[in-house]
């Protein structure tokens, strides 16, 4: 069912992420998201990025049309949305480390708030790390990468986290941020032998498992994941390494 | 299944399947990786996505969202094109049986088509003649009995495999086109897609889809549905496959009791997941054994006097 929902607060990331916090009820796990209606634009899918018990929070960066759109929404302005929809993250696993990088750092958020995790946030530059106010409320360590070293570590999330797994034992790591990060912190995890929760994507037309569109291979992101355990990524092989348009053909990532 | 005292081998016409359960077009078929997951979980066929001759990206989203008794849709026949889909039936052909689903705006587009899907490999072709959300196609070319009779010959003189036709609930004279089918020389008939639709969201004052038009599926057809496959067994000879918001073995059961020789499931995927298959073959052959009732043909039909 759609419902439509009140926008309570409106919150500036950066230059151009925001995060909408709105009124809404329903139980969401961490890592689980909905799709946002934008009226005579698209509807898209957005991880929720905060889980209170009455309102929730998407956040957004301005990419495209439906984003762009969705950033001239104000307070008390009204959206219309569907779910929660997947699995989400498995905060089960013991002592975690958490990773989000980029605007991927929004489905990672609400697994920061719940377990307090140690966590990384990374970003291209300064200017384009987002939540960090958030994170550093609840996490026991929050350390910052930044690409071209403008703010904390110089360098990638995958290469920071790798310093950080030498130095301390954690039972899982949790990620999400672009492909390419992801890829790269799974084939750390795998040459560490490190258990690993990684959230994906896919061009997403019905989000609830019905429709097939989003596969990577046999699995539906929306519906299978969109977090994969090690064991599951081990038999994407299309992760990575190629994805599908809005009309089912292949297109490859390089 | 069972203790093997009852089958639930069926046959539509010369298409022989393990049981009675397919995956409806639409529903986790656009990939030769889902079709062959969708194999290994019961089914004892799969049907593609419906597939044209150029790819389609579809309409754009809003397409879907739940509803009270089931889903709607308007995904518009995305599709990547009948020459790059060669690329899926391979993959998926190798692993059971395949029935192509295509959607054309004419007798000239269905049988380049289905003589494509026949090359494919596909056990049977499945004529997409009751989309009720695509302008030109679906319903647009399958309400009319002429236009499907001349779609039905000429997709029968250009394959050998079976030519079933999937019919549309959203017309008054469905036993109509179900003879044009017939009289064509059609296979066998599957019914029925869904049933033509709108949400509309009253705070924002428009339709939800993107299209404005969907389709209805789900639960809340099923009556729908078990009424077109009792009519058209009143009115024809050719074998009937059943199809339209199947989530349990009693559904399944009454589709075949109205005259259903197989049946697909669609939304019960989404709701109820893949097991849905094992689950409804499960409760059918214990039902089957029960009643008495041997095999599947042995029940086709039951509810007519």
């Amino acid at each position: 069912m759609s419902e439509v929902v009140r926008i309570k607060k409106v919150i500036e990331e950066n230059y151009d992420t925001k995060t909408f916090v709105f009124d809404w009820d329903a139980e969401v796990r961490p890592g689980q998201f909905i799709m946002v209606w934008i009226p005579g634009t698209d509807e898209i899918p957005m991880s929720v990025s905060g889980i209170c018990e009455h309102t929730k929070s998407i956040t957004v960066k301005a990419i495209g049309e439906a984003t762009r759109r969705l950033h001239e929404f104000k307070e008390g302005d009204r959206i219309s949305i569907r779910g929660p929809f997947g699995n989400g993250f498995d905060l089960s696993k013991g002592k975690m480390l958490i990773i989000g990088g980029g605007v991927g750092t929004a489905a990672v958020m609400p697994a920061v708030q719940q377990t307090g995790a140690d966590t990384i946030i990374a970003a291209r530059t300064d200017r384009d790390l987002i939540m960090l106010d958030r994170a550093e409320k609840k996490a026991s360590n929050v350390w910052i990468a930044t690409d071209d070293g403008s703010r904390g570590f110089h360098g990638n999330a995958v290469q920071l986290m790798k310093e950080k797994l030498a130095e301390k034992k954690y039972d899982c790591v949790l990620a999400c941020g672009p492909e390419v990060m992801l890829f790269f912190t799974y084939k750390a995890c795998e040459e560490l032998d490190q258990d690993c929760q990684l959230s994906l994507e896919r061009y997403m037309k019905c989000g609830a498992g019905v429709c097939g569109c989003c596969v990577m291979d046999d699995m539906r992101v929306c519906k299978d994941g969109p977090v994969f355990t090690r064991q599951q990524i081990s038999k994407l092989s299309e992760f990575w390494v190629s994805r599908r348009d809005a009309c089912g053909r292949v297109v490859t990532f390089r | 299944m069972g203790s093997g005292m009852v089958s639930l081998k069926t046959e539509i016409g010369s298409v022989s399947l393990d049981s009675p359960g397919m995956i409806a077009s639409g529903i986790m078929d656009e990939t030769g990786k889902s079709l062959v997951r969708v194999l290994a979980s019961g089914a004892g066929a799969v049907v593609t996505k419906s597939v044209g001759l150029e790819p389609n990206p579809g309409h754009d989203n809003p397409c879907f969202m739940e509803v009270r008794g089931g889903y709607v849709n308007a995904m518009g026949l995305p599709n990547p094109g009948i020459e790059l889909f060669k690329e899926e039936m391979a993959e998926s052909v190798p692993k059971g049986k395949v029935i192509g689903s295509i959607y054309g705006a004419g007798p000239e587009d269905f049988s380049k088509l289905a003589a494509k899907m026949e090359d494919y490999g596909a056990c049977a072709v499945e004529l997409n003649l009751s989309c009720p959300h695509a302008k030109g196609y679906g319903m647009e070319v399958g309400t009319d009995p002429a236009m499907v009779g001349s779609i039905v010959s000429a997709v029968k003189s250009a394959v050998s495999i079976p030519v079933w036709a999937k019919l549309t609930p959203n017309t008054h004279i469905l036993t109509k086109i179900g003879e044009a089918v017939q009289d064509a020389g059609g296979d066998a008939i599957v019914a029925i897609n869904t049933l033509k639709a709108m949400v509309i969201s009253p705070e924002f004052a428009r339709p939800i889809m993107s299209n404005k038009f969907c389709g209805l599926s789900g639960e809340a057809v099923k009556p729908v549905g078990v009424r077109a496959i009792y009519d058209l067994r009143t009115a024809l000879d050719i074998p009937l496959i059943g199809v339209g918001g199947i989530s349990n073995w009693r559904d399944a059961a009454e589709y075949i009791m109205a005259g259903a020789y197989a049946f697909q499931v669609g939304s019960a995927v989404g709701s109820r997941g893949l097991g849905v298959f094992n689950e409804i073959n499960e409760g059918l052959s214990s039902f089957m054994e029960e009643y008495g009732y041997p095999t599947i043909a042995s029940m086709v039909g039951a509810a007519h006097e």
